[in-house]
Formats: C-alpha cells, structure tokens, sequence
C-alpha cells in the first residue's frame, strides 16, 4: 500500500496542530459552537447523542497490520473497547471525548492515519473496490488512480465550503463492489482500444431523501485528465448547487434540474480551461505511486491446492464457510478471505479491540501484514495462500469473525441508529439483532442464497437501504418508531449482470417487533416463487412486489 | 473597526461601500467599493472619478462580466455571506487564472482565521477581518500548512509534479 513520503506526514501532521488549536480555542469560549462546528466536522468529529463520535478515513479500505493495531488501542485507550466500521469505509469512535481528539488525531498520524475530510461539506473520504489488486474479475487495479485522487482532494483548497457532502467512489472489475452509480462521482476505469486506461465518469447518483441513480457525463476519458475533469465538475457544483435547503443541496439536485447533457456541456465548457494545466497527472507520478501497488512475491502454484480440496471434503463446515467467505483471486493457488463482523450479539460492523489485533496477527501472519476493509462492513485478508485456509477458518472462529454469510441475508449492512446517532428517527440495531436471531440456521440461510439487506435508522440513508435487495428505513410515525420495506434494490452491476437499482416500497411501515415476521413472509414468498435457482433479487425483478405486498399485508382478511 | 489584513501587515479597514455613485463621500485614503451591478450600470461615471473604485461580488456573481474592467480595476472584494458559503474560492480563481486579475483581491463578510490558509491559496491577498475577532492571532492561520497537494493560485505547480 501507499507509504506516505516526508511532505505527506508532514502536512497530516499540520492538521493535527490546526486541530488542536482550533478545539484549544473552542474549549476556552474564543469559537463559538456554530463556527467550531464545520471545522470539527472536518475533522470526521460529530456530537452525537451521548458523546463526541470520531470517524476515521481507512482511504478505498486499505488497512496495514499495524495501522489496524493502533484502531484497536484507541478502541481500548479513548473508547469502550470496540469500533464501529461504516458503510463508506470508515471506522467509527462512539465514545471519545472532545478533548483526547487531538490526542487520538496525534497518535493516528503517527501510523499515517486521519480523520481528515471524513464529514463536512467537502469531497470525502475516497472508497473503491475491497478486492483492488486481487479480485479474479478485475480489469484495471483502481488503487494508484484512488491515491492519486486522494491526494488531490486533501485539503483542497477551492472545495472545503461546497453546498452539501460529496463522495466519490471508483472500480475497476466487472462486478462493481464499489457502487459508483450511487455516489456524487462515481469513476468506472475501462481499458481503451490501445491498451491506455480510460474513465467513464457518472455524476450525480445518491441515496438520501431523492435517491438517483447517477447519469454519465463523460465516456472514455484518459486517465491523465481525471484531477482536471473532477476540478471542473466541482467547480460548476461549487457555484452553482444550491445552498438555500440542505435538502436540495447534493449535486444529483443539481444535474437533475438542469439535466445530464447540460450540467455535462457547463463542465466541458470550464474544463477546456484547465485540461492542459498543471493539474494533468503525468506518467512519472502514476508511475511513482503505482510502485506502491505492484503486485506480492506470490509463490508459483499451478492449480488449486489439493490439502484445501480435501479439506473441504473432509468438513462441511469449512466448506460452508469457503463457499461464503473466500472468494476468487487472480493468482492460482491464492484467495481471498471475508471475516464476517455480522452475527448475532452485537451490531453490524463493530469489532472490539481484541478482534482488530486478532485479526491484525492473522494479516501478518497469512497475508502480507494487509487488511481490507468492505463497505459492507467486513474486513479481509486479499492474498491467502489456499493451503493456509483451513487455519486461518480455525482463527477466525476462535475470534467470532468466522460467521458464514457474506453476500447473504445475515450479513446486513446496518448505520448505528437511534442508539448512537442524534438524527435518527428509529433504531437499526436491535432490528438487525432481530433479523439475525430469526435467520440464525445456516441451512435456512444458505437454502436463500444471495441476498443483501440493508438498515437505515432514517432519510440520511447511511445503511444504503435503497440499494438492498431487502431495504429497512427508520421512519417516525407521531413519535414512535416505524419500519418501511422496500424490495429490488441493488447497488451495482453484479456477476450476473443485474444493474444498479434503488427498492420500491412495499407498503405501510411496522413496529419493531413485526419486522423479522414480514421479513420472514417476504423470503416465503421467494421460496414459493423463484425458479430453478433464481436468486432474491432477480425473482423480485422477474415479479415485481406484488406477490410479495399481498402477503405481507394479507393477515387483516 | 474591522482590520484589514494585507501584505502581512495590519490595518484598519477604512473602504465604504457605496450604493449608487454620486453623492457619497468616501473616507480619504479609504477604498470606495461599489456593488457589481452598480458597476456594469455606471461604470462610465466611476471610472471618470479621480479615485478609484473597487467592486463587490456576491456569490452568485458571473466573473466573466468583469473581464474587461480588469485592467481597470485596483481592487475587486468578494463577499462571503457566511464562512461556510465557499463560492467565493471558485470566483477568486476565476478571476486570476482564467481572466488574468492582477490587482487587490479581498475577501469580505464573515472572514474567519481557519479560512485564511485556503483562501490566500485560491488568489486572496487582502482579508478584512470582522469587529470582534482577533486579527493579530489570525496572522497565524496563513501558516496553518506547510504545502498544498494541488496547484494554486499562488503556486500553479501542484505536488506531483514537485516531488522528487
Ligand atoms: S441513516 Fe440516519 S440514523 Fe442512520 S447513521 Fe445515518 S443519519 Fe444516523
């Protein structure tokens, strides 16, 4: 992964001396909360509903052992022993306090880590694709044009104040794990004619109140240009995006009021101005930062490990967790590993202190002292050799990150909720639990197959409800916790070729307790249905949600 | 009074901002600023004046209609409403790198010490700081980074292509 160089600590070390000056200045009564609020915001430093929560950039999900150690002694030293990691490749501090976060800031950059830009009205942390580098289905290795554009929106000095957040994600597979028709930039990397990286560029995606599916301003644009073309882009959205409600505020408002093809030719028109600035990338700059990426010194293998191939035979249980959780890499002989922080007990995505520094010595020990982390709240090892499998399974037992259900029912992706975030209008948490209970026999689960179902505690949309094949969203209904359900969304171009889509809801929302009930009617109604083996998302497709509405809602006759 | 910090150095803020052209007494070493609109409707009258005058762009103002006073023009202040309204950087860029401004650039409105940094980066070289905030300390905040990744005004040639 990227090393920073001199200059790059240096300036993390700059912010952390900003900070602590602005939070000294705050603490003595010199800022007020309003003017402290978008610089501690900068930060990735919210208030939430019992305390401070700090947000960590992991930059497109790259983790090195001992980066993942220092998360778990802030977990230990500021925290109450665990982390929470998000949807967008963050990790999550629920309980510092206002006055160790320049203390926590120091010790970070310290391992080269940041909370710079992880919220706030600014471009955010930057989230790609969490097999870059390994996965067997990728085109182009989205890593070094990730930290290339990392680096240009780090302190950008003309986009801090925009109207409203902005996230950008990128891929470069054929399966799009990063869902960039979701984001404000989405940045698809595609090989052109002549063997040169190209980039087809989608604007003004997103979830949220008005989820949109985002459009594509730009096909096939050298890779060089990618700084310049998102300079303009943020330009026109800097001027022109609206600031009047907040709500109105996100670029796909924008690109919607005026159009695709128009809000394209307003960034064409100041993009011809700076196109051959000094903002091109230049091949000595890819070049020095590809370096960082090259590829490990695998063993040569020549097929599938045999030890692994009888390992499997000899335990169903291992083969069930191999069939989930280890996925195909690039080099034979090679995988790579989920370690699921899904299960029943405690909230999707957290992980205590004792976890990340298991998890941690798993890395150095089976995969080049490396971990990535999913914006489906997972962590993984990218380059296990396939003959070390079998332990790395008996370890992630031991640690409880061993649950078999990634890309399935059970590993929900889920924002913290009601029970940690101020702006929530229900809880996500014990609904998850709830779900989680219901569906805890593995063979039921595996009998469903595929399946993503996403929670969001409210609008705000962090657990990208819209987007999963099952949706759950938080509504408030006279001061009481309410649940819509949607069906049919799916966040990105996947292996069998379903495009991205947001849900439709099914109908009237319910209580708490009534939601692993109709979760539980709407996988009935699957099961009934699907053909062959269809899975979820292509029969709610191939049904529309009909059949599953009047289930669902036929208990009153 | 308000200060106004430029060239590093600390002053009172003495401009007035006037409404319409005729008529209003100006401060005698003060700068005069007249609001765009006022500009493009009397710019003939201004620039026969024997002082000059400074216009005031809003965030929603068009640069582009400036660019033929700019060789005119000593002095150009942009407002901004609220600190958190960043128009203000994508206009001061405007101005300077594509339509070439070569005067004083200033920022007005509710100029805070932690925007210095990046607004002398977006071509800003003059600042005027509200009543009630320190302007001596802010001094400070122009140092707030050691380098910037991207090209800037001040520095057209971004990182990468510094690095060794
Ligand atoms: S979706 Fe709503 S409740 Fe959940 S984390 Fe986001 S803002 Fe909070």
């Amino acid at each position: 992964m990227y090393i920073y160089d001199e200059i790059d600590q240096r300036l993390i070390d700059d912010r952390v001396r900003q900070f602590r000056d602005q939070t000294r200045r705050y603490l003595a009564g010199e800022l007020s909360e309003d003017d402290f609020r978008p610089l501690r915001l900068q930060n990735g430093l919210y208030v939430q509903r019992h305390a401070p929560m700090l947000r960590v950039a992991i930059p497109y999900g790259l983790l090195s052992s001992k980066q993942l150690r220092k998360l778990a002694h802030i977990a230990r030293t500021y925290d109450r022993g665990y982390g929470h990691f998000s949807t967008r490749q963050n990790i999550q501090f629920n309980w510092p306090t206002l006055e160790s976060v320049p203390d926590i800031l120091e010790e970070l950059a310290t391992v080269q880590m940041h909370a710079i830009q992880t919220s706030g009205n600014c471009v955010r942390n930057f989230t790609s694709d969490q097999f870059a580098g390994v996965a067997a289905d990728e085109i182009i290795d989205p890593r070094p044009y990730a930290e290339i554009m990392r680096q240009w929106f780090t302190f950008h000095p003309e986009f801090a104040y925009l109207p409203r957040k902005f996230k950008m994600a990128l891929n470069g597979a054929t399966h799009d794990r990063a869902a960039i028709y979701v984001h404000d930039i989405g940045i698809e990397l595609v090989p052109g004619d002549n063997g040169q990286v190209l980039a087809n560029v989608i604007v003004g995606g997103g979830l949220g109140r008005t989820p949109i599916i985002g459009s594509m301003i730009k096909k096939g644009l050298p890779w060089q240009d990618l700084l310049t073309y998102c300079d303009a882009v943020l330009r026109v959205y800097n001027r022109f995006g609206r600031r009047d409600n907040k709500y109105k505020a996100r670029i796909k408002i924008l690109v919607k009021a005026l159009g695709p093809e128009t809000f394209a030719d307003m960034v064409e028109e100041e993009w011809k101005y700076l196109k051959d600035g000094p903002g091109r990338i230049t091949q000595e700059e890819f070049d020095r930062v590809n370096a960082y990426f090259q590829p490990r010194d695998y063993e040569q293998f020549s097929g599938n490990d045999a030890g692994f191939e009888q390992q499997k035979t000899e335990n169903p249980a291992f083969a069930r967790w191999v069939s989930r959780n280890v996925h195909p890499h690039k080099r034979a002989g090679y995988a790579s590993v989920t370690l699921s922080l899904k299960g029943v007990g405690f909230a999707p995505g957290d992980a205590t202190d004792a976890q990340m520094d298991a998890v941690a010595d798993l890395a150095d020990k089976y995969s080049y002292g490396e971990i990535r982390v999913s914006h489906e709240q997972n962590l993984i090892l990218a380059d296990v050799r396939q003959s070390d499998l079998f332990a790395v399974w008996e370890a992630a037992k031991a640690n409880k990150v061993a649950n078999p259900n990634i890309g399935m029912l059970t590993n929900m992706i889920a924002c913290p909720g009601g029970d940690f975030c101020s702006l929530a209008n229900a809880k996500s948490i014990p609904i998850a639990e709830g779900i989680a209970q219901r569906f805890d026999n593995l063979d039921y689960l595996f009998d469903i197959g595929e399946l993503d179902l996403n929670i969001s505690g409210c609008m705000n949309s962090c657990g990208h409800h819209h987007i999963g094949h099952i949706g759950i969203l938080g509504v408030d209904k006279n001061g009481s916790e309410w649940y819509q359900i949607s069906l049919g969304g799916n966040q990105g171009t996947d292996p069998l070729g379903t495009k991205a889509s947001l849900g439709k809801v099914i109908g009237p929302s319910f209580a708490q307790d009534e939601v692993p009930d109709v979760i539980e009617k709407i996988i009935k109604v699957y099961l009934d249905l699907r053909q062959d083996d269809e899975r979820f998302i292509d029969s709610v497709q191939r049904l529309g949600i009909e059949p599953f509405k009047e289930r669902v809602y036929a208990k009153a006759n | 009074m308000p200060k106004l910090i430029k060239n590093g150095q600390i002053l009172d803020d003495t401009s007035v901002i006037l409404t319409d052209s005729e008529g209003n007494e100006v401060h005698e070493d003060g700068d005069a600023i007249v609001p765009l609109a006022c500009w493009l409707d009397e710019r003939h009258h201004l620039k026969a004046r024997h002082t000059s005058v400074g216009v005031l762009l809003e965030g929603d103002a068009e640069p582009s209609e400036l660019k033929d006073d700019l060789d005119y023009l000593k002095l150009i202040a942009i407002n901004f409403p609220s600190f958190v309204d960043g128009r203000g950087y994508s206009i001061a860029r405007l101005l300077r790198e594509r339509y070439g401004f070569k005067g004083e650039l200033r920022a007005v409105g509710d100029i805070q010490r932690d925007q210095l940094y990046y607004l002398a980066r977006c071509g800003f070289d003059s600042f005027v700081i509200p009543d009630g905030r320190d302007a001596e300390a802010a001094l400070a905040s122009f140092n707030d980074f050691s380098d910037s990744y991207q090209a800037t005004v001040d520095r057209p040639v971004p990182l990468f292509r510094r690095r060794k």
